[in-house]
């Protein structure tokens, strides 16, 4: 018995001398490499929401959950009630560089489609310059209007044209995983 | 009387008629139209039954009536009784007493291989004098463009104006999400779907030689433009730039067309072939908004509207560029410029009391005229004769089309059951 020991104790030993690499220090099981075992997946380590975004992005307790800067009637300026919403937001995508953000402008459905189209592309420039001001990439932001074409709130009184008047921040991760 | 009567039903039926193919196809949906105001003195005119064979002579007299009636300017007399073609020896006399101040007859012929020749005459009772008539060859099915074509003949006799009847309009229907551009007769008939899409399309315009349209689609998520061939269907992007592509505008020739681009960060003038060829050119700069580009009907300046003077007013720029000036003063809120073909007025939108309304000024005296007391107007577009605007408007919160002749008084509106109709178009004149 204690010799047999011996002759599996001497070919382990052999074996792992040799030059033969063999996989002893993981407990993984070895798969076949007639698939697709060359591919590489990603994990990124941490909580993730349903869109494949960190958890603070979503969590109605952290300020990057709130996407959305709302606008005055026929204007365009960020107003100061969203500077630290926006800030918020550089904060996060200097920190994470490899982050994207699309803008997306929108107006109330009162007056031009074209003037509209236009004014909701000048209120997502208006909060992409915001945030470039705080040091996020150029290249990180995008700003696109969809005038007043995708209404969120669909009814026709102040309240819901105040709804309307409003710039989204949509995220997208690294992966290409996200909101857009 | 009769003539309301006979309208009224003839309404009726195309609305029964409207939301029956609404329920089985939204493309076949059929715009209804309603009159909401006439002209204040209405040229008495008998239109005889067209003789011939009875279901197509019925069509063609039908037609005739009916667009005549509807532009406000004329008045049915009526011919109950009368049977007469365009070889008939008229009694004047007889006519006059009807109240008749014109007369037409006529009568439908087939000349073999499905054609049918419509000829009539027009007369003159007053003067007792014949003021001509023509011969148009059609398909069997196309008596009603042989009926337009009539009207359009008698609508120019009578009032020495070009008539509108044969011409097309587009529009944009919304329904359940979908978006459909619509291509119809200017009486709403014969509609078709020249594009579907689930995302939205805005701000159709019909080339100069109406083969073509452009318009803005959201279809990569963001919106281009493209130019649409109607008979073939093909399509080209003439602008994707970075950001926003919008407002198309065809220049006089239709070589070129004026766009509104977002690539350099604030909503600009430019130009672009319109054949996709590119031939980008800076039109105007401003720090502001500048958009809704409109050629005068000459070519020389393009109307515009722009936020550079703290509100959206209209401005006029050349169309080679240069110094800009300011059109509109009055208000905070004056935009969609549209330049009447004949060059003498421009419709726009403006904003009066928290109310958005199609206005008309007069370029000659800058007197300014609001046509309408509706809030909601929106996308005016001259009748290419520039006697009336067609606009999209709200009724009991769904979208219709609504026409006005500039001087306010008569009125017509457009509507299809259960959908939202919006961005109209008027095209260009049947060549």
């Amino acid at each position: 018995m204690k010799k047999l020991l011996s002759v599996v104790f001497l070919a382990a030993v052999l074996a792992a001398c040799s030059n033969t690499p063999v996989p002893e220090d993981t407990g993984a099981p070895v798969e076949s490499r007639a698939g697709s075992g060359t591919d590489v997946k990603t994990v990124v380590a941490g909580d993730l929401d349903a869109s494949g975004l960190p958890r603070e992005l979503s969590d109605p307790k952290s300020q990057l959950a709130q996407r959305s800067i709302y606008f005055d009637l026929d204007r365009y300026e960020v107003k100061s009630d969203y500077q630290g919403l926006v800030a918020a937001h550089a904060k996060f995508l200097t920190a994470n560089p490899g982050f994207r953000v699309l803008i997306q402008g929108n107006t109330d459905e009162r007056g031009s489609r074209e003037y509209n189209l236009s004014l909701g592309q000048k209120r997502a420039d208006a909060v992409k310059r915001a945030l470039v001001l705080l040091g996020v990439q150029d290249n990180q932001v995008e700003s696109v209007s969809l005038g007043e074409e995708k209404p969120k709130n669909p009814g026709q009184d102040e309240a819901a044209y105040a709804e309307n008047r409003r710039a989204d921040i949509l995220y997208r991760a690294p992966d290409g995983r996200g909101e857009f | 009387m009769t003539a309301i009567s006979r309208l009224s039903r003839r309404i009726f039926i195309a609305c029964s008629l409207g939301c029956a193919m609404f329920a089985s196809s939204l493309a076949q949906a059929q715009l209804s139209i309603e009159i909401t105001g006439a002209g204040a003195s209405r040229i008495p005119v008998a239109i005889a039954d067209f003789a011939g064979d009875d279901p197509m002579s019925r069509i063609v007299t039908g037609t005739v009536r009916g667009d005549l009636e509807r532009s406000g300017l004329f008045k049915m007399v009526d011919t109950t009784g009368a049977a007469l073609d365009e070889n008939t020896p008229v009694d004047y006399g007889a006519w006059k007493n009807r109240g008749a101040d014109a007369l037409a007859a006529g009568s439908l012929v087939r000349s073999g291989n499905g054609r049918v020749e419509t000829r009539f005459r027009l007369y003159d009772t007053l003067k007792s004098d014949a003021l001509g008539g023509a011969i148009y060859v059609t398909n069997a099915g196309q008596l009603r463009m042989a009926g337009h074509r009539v009207a359009d003949f008698i609508y120019e006799k009578l009032t020495g104006e070009r008539g509108i009847f044969s011409t097309r309009i587009a529009y944009v229907i919304k329904s359940r999400n979908q978006y459909h551009l619509q291509i119809a007769d200017a009486d709403g008939q014969n509609p078709a779907t020249a594009l579907s899409s689930v995302e939205p399309i805005i701000s159709p315009v019909w080339s100069p030689d109406g083969g073509r349209l452009a318009y803005v689609s959201f279809e990569k998520k963001k919106p281009i433009i493209i130019v649409h061939s109607l008979a073939s269907g093909e399509r080209k992007v003439v602008a994707n730039f970075k950001g926003s592509n919008s407002a198309p505008a065809w220049s006089p020739d239709g070589r070129r067309l004026a766009v509104v681009l977002s690539k350099d960060g604030n909503s600009q003038l430019y130009t672009v072939n319109a054949d996709g060829s590119g031939g980008l050119q800076r039109l105007a700069q401003s720090s502001g908004i500048d958009t809704e580009p409109r050629y005068s009907a000459d070519g020389s300046s393009i109307y515009f509207t722009s936020d550079r003077g703290g509100s959206p007013q209209i401005y006029r720029i050349s169309s080679q560029g240069g110094a800009a000036q300011r059109v509109t003063f009055d208000g905070t809120y004056n935009v969609s410029p549209r330049p009447s073909p004949d060059g003498k007025s421009l419709a726009f939108i403006t904003r009066r009391d928290g109310r958005f309304q199609l206005a008309v000024m007069d370029l000659a005296s800058n007197q300014i005229q609001v046509l309408t007391d509706s809030s909601r107007d929106e996308s005016p577009s001259f009748a290419p004769n520039s006697r009336m605007i067609l606009f999209a408007t709200e009724v009991g919160g769904r979208g219709v089309l609504s026409a006005v002749s500039i001087d306010g008084r008569i009125k017509q509106r457009l509507s299809i059951a259960a959908g939202d109709v919006r961005e109209p178009a008027w095209g260009p004149f049947l060549k």
